[in-house]
């Protein structure tokens, strides 16, 4: 099975948000919810980048780590998941996240949460593959259907790369090599104490 | 007049486009914008030798807490909650019992030498009870529900079940957001109520100095309360404060301001409550099994006076003074 991976080459991210569009559009994420975001850095100053950022499916996850009730598992796939019936919203995977990833239906007052959501890498819950019940608990699973996470498959820079991490970092560091420059594999040492050597 | 004002933009618009062409070759020296891009090693290195620096940028979602790229704090925090805070609470929660069981068996029940006198006095009315009971019973499902979010995957969840203990959980989380409330009004009526018997001063260091009479057979001289039940209220007292401080910016999580503030308030609230939990146990320990005649004080009220004058004889001598003491046969004058 494959090890996916997110990386965004941030030297070839306009901050078009699209990735953030589709990302609500194919899930039906809930107003006020982000799944996926864009983060620009040095914003305005010359050399500013721009990172399309969500949860990164860590190697030894710290939001499975820390969750009270043991609600999230990892997929064959390497993608880190979670049941909505067994969180409890307590907030914790949201402290522990070095990324910001798990997000809440309300603001939180008095354990107010609701249930926690984030990005599934489009493949879904524990639910049964492709069924009403998963869909609008989790969203879609096009992994299930065989296709890659909707943000990264529209790209239209080719920006952000999904799939399996040996072969995404192949292509960004190929890419590195022949333009001469990158501003790094933005997140993968956090999220796999790994980065890609060029 | 519009000559003029036709000249003076015109030369204006010469001086800014001189401007530009002799800037703009400068600027585009110093900044290759492609290579010289910023690069995540710099901001890695940068966050190193601070480890609650967060990697933020600029968004244009609503949500400002997003505009927060990387926060390696984050893996400390869960470094803490998955190593530390398992190690104090199992330490706090199973060392206590354990000394407290081997004390029991080395000691034994701590006795009124004297035996019963047969004549009662109140030590505390149906008020101070009330607040006792309510705090400490709130404390017991607030301890319980807090252990669960620690310890209960390891113990529970592998007995009841996924779908079991995240029923039990979120009954718990309910449980331990609420019943803080009435807790909180315990600690401040028991604060009210018993600081004026509870101010240290050198009866404390004798009873101390003399182990309390816990260790050794002699009774040191107390007033209302003594040495070790006035750590007992300021440990309650001061830990019941953090614990309603740290506890109330964890239940509004945007008044602590980011994730870092509800990291330290959830490190504060963790750490105070498996000291407390402790103490706790000791206090229940000599309050009920650890001592003869002890429940008496918080059961119903009164308590045996040979037991007030083996544990507070100054407080007997005060009674006594102001002609509290009753119940019983009462002595009768000799004919």
């Amino acid at each position: 099975m494959a090890r996916m991976k997110f990386l965004c080459d941030a030297d070839r991210c306009i901050e078009c948000n699209a990735c953030v569009t589709a990302c609500k559009n194919e899930n039906e994420v809930p107003w006020g919810i982000n799944r996926r975001r864009v983060v620009t850095i040095n914003d305005g100053k010359p050399g500013e980048r721009s990172i399309s950022m969500a949860c990164m499916h860590c190697t030894d996850a710290p939001c499975a780590a820390v969750c009270p009730v043991d609600c999230f598992y990892t997929t064959a796939d390497a993608v880190v998941l979670h049941s909505k019936d067994l969180c409890i919203g307590c907030g914790y995977c949201f402290y522990a996240c070095p990324f910001g990833a798990p997000q809440y239906p309300k603001v939180g007052n008095f354990g107010s949460r609701g249930k926690m959501d984030k990005c599934t890498y489009c493949s879904g819950g524990p639910e049964v593959d492709l069924s009403p019940v998963e869909f609008q608990k989790y969203g879609s699973n096009r992994l299930a259907e065989g296709k890659l996470p909707l943000c990264a498959e529209m790209c239209s820079t080719k920006s952000l790369l999904a799939g399996d991490g040996e072969i995404i970092a192949q292509i960004y560091k190929e890419r590195v090599v022949k333009r001469g420059y990158g501003s790094g594999a933005w997140g993968w040492q956090t999220a796999y104490k790994e980065t890609i050597a060029i | 007049m519009r000559f003029g004002a036709h000249f003076r933009l015109l030369v204006t618009g010469l001086l800014l486009s001189f401007a530009v062409a002799f800037a703009a070759p400068g600027s585009a020296q110093q900044v290759n914008p492609t290579a010289d891009a910023v690069k995540e090693q710099q901001f890695l290195d940068a966050l190193k030798g601070n480890p609650s620096a967060e990697l933020q940028g600029r968004i244009t979602i609503p949500d400002q807490k997003a505009a927060t790229l990387e926060r390696p704090a984050g893996r400390e925090w869960r470094e803490f909650h998955q190593g530390t805070m398992l190690r104090i609470g199992a330490i706090a929660v199973l060392g206590t019992l354990i000394a407290l069981l081997a004390f029991y068996l080395i000691r034994g029940r701590v006795r009124t030498e004297a035996g019963p006198a047969g004549r009662t006095l109140t030590r505390f009315n149906a008020f101070e009870r009330f607040m006792h009971w309510l705090t400490a019973a709130c404390f017991i499902v607030l301890a319980l529900s807090g252990l669960n979010v620690t310890f209960g995957k390891l113990v529970l969840l592998p007995l009841i079940g996924p779908q079991a203990f995240t029923n039990l959980s979120v009954a718990a989380k309910w449980a331990h957001n609420y019943l803080a409330w009435p807790f909180m009004v315990g600690i401040a009526l028991m604060f009210v109520v018993w600081i004026k018997d509870n101010i240290p001063n050198m009866i404390d260091l004798r009873w101390f100095a003399a182990g309390g009479g816990i260790v050794g057979k002699e009774h040191p001289p107390a007033r209302r309360f003594n040495g070790g039940q006035k750590v007992v209220f300021w440990s309650v007292v001061l830990g019941g404060a953090a614990l309603s401080v740290s506890g109330f910016y964890l239940l509004f999580p945007f008044y602590a301001g980011g994730v870092l503030n509800l990291q330290f308030w959830n490190v504060v609230h963790g750490i105070v409550s498996v000291l407390m939990v402790a103490l706790i146990l000791g206090h229940i320990y000599i309050g009920s099994i650890g001592m003869e005649g002890a429940f008496d004080a918080m059961g119903s009220g009164e308590v045996d006076l040979n037991w007030a004058r083996t544990h507070h004889s100054l407080w007997v001598e005060e009674e006594m003074s102001k002609g509290h003491v009753g119940g019983g046969p009462r002595l009768q004058p000799a004919e």
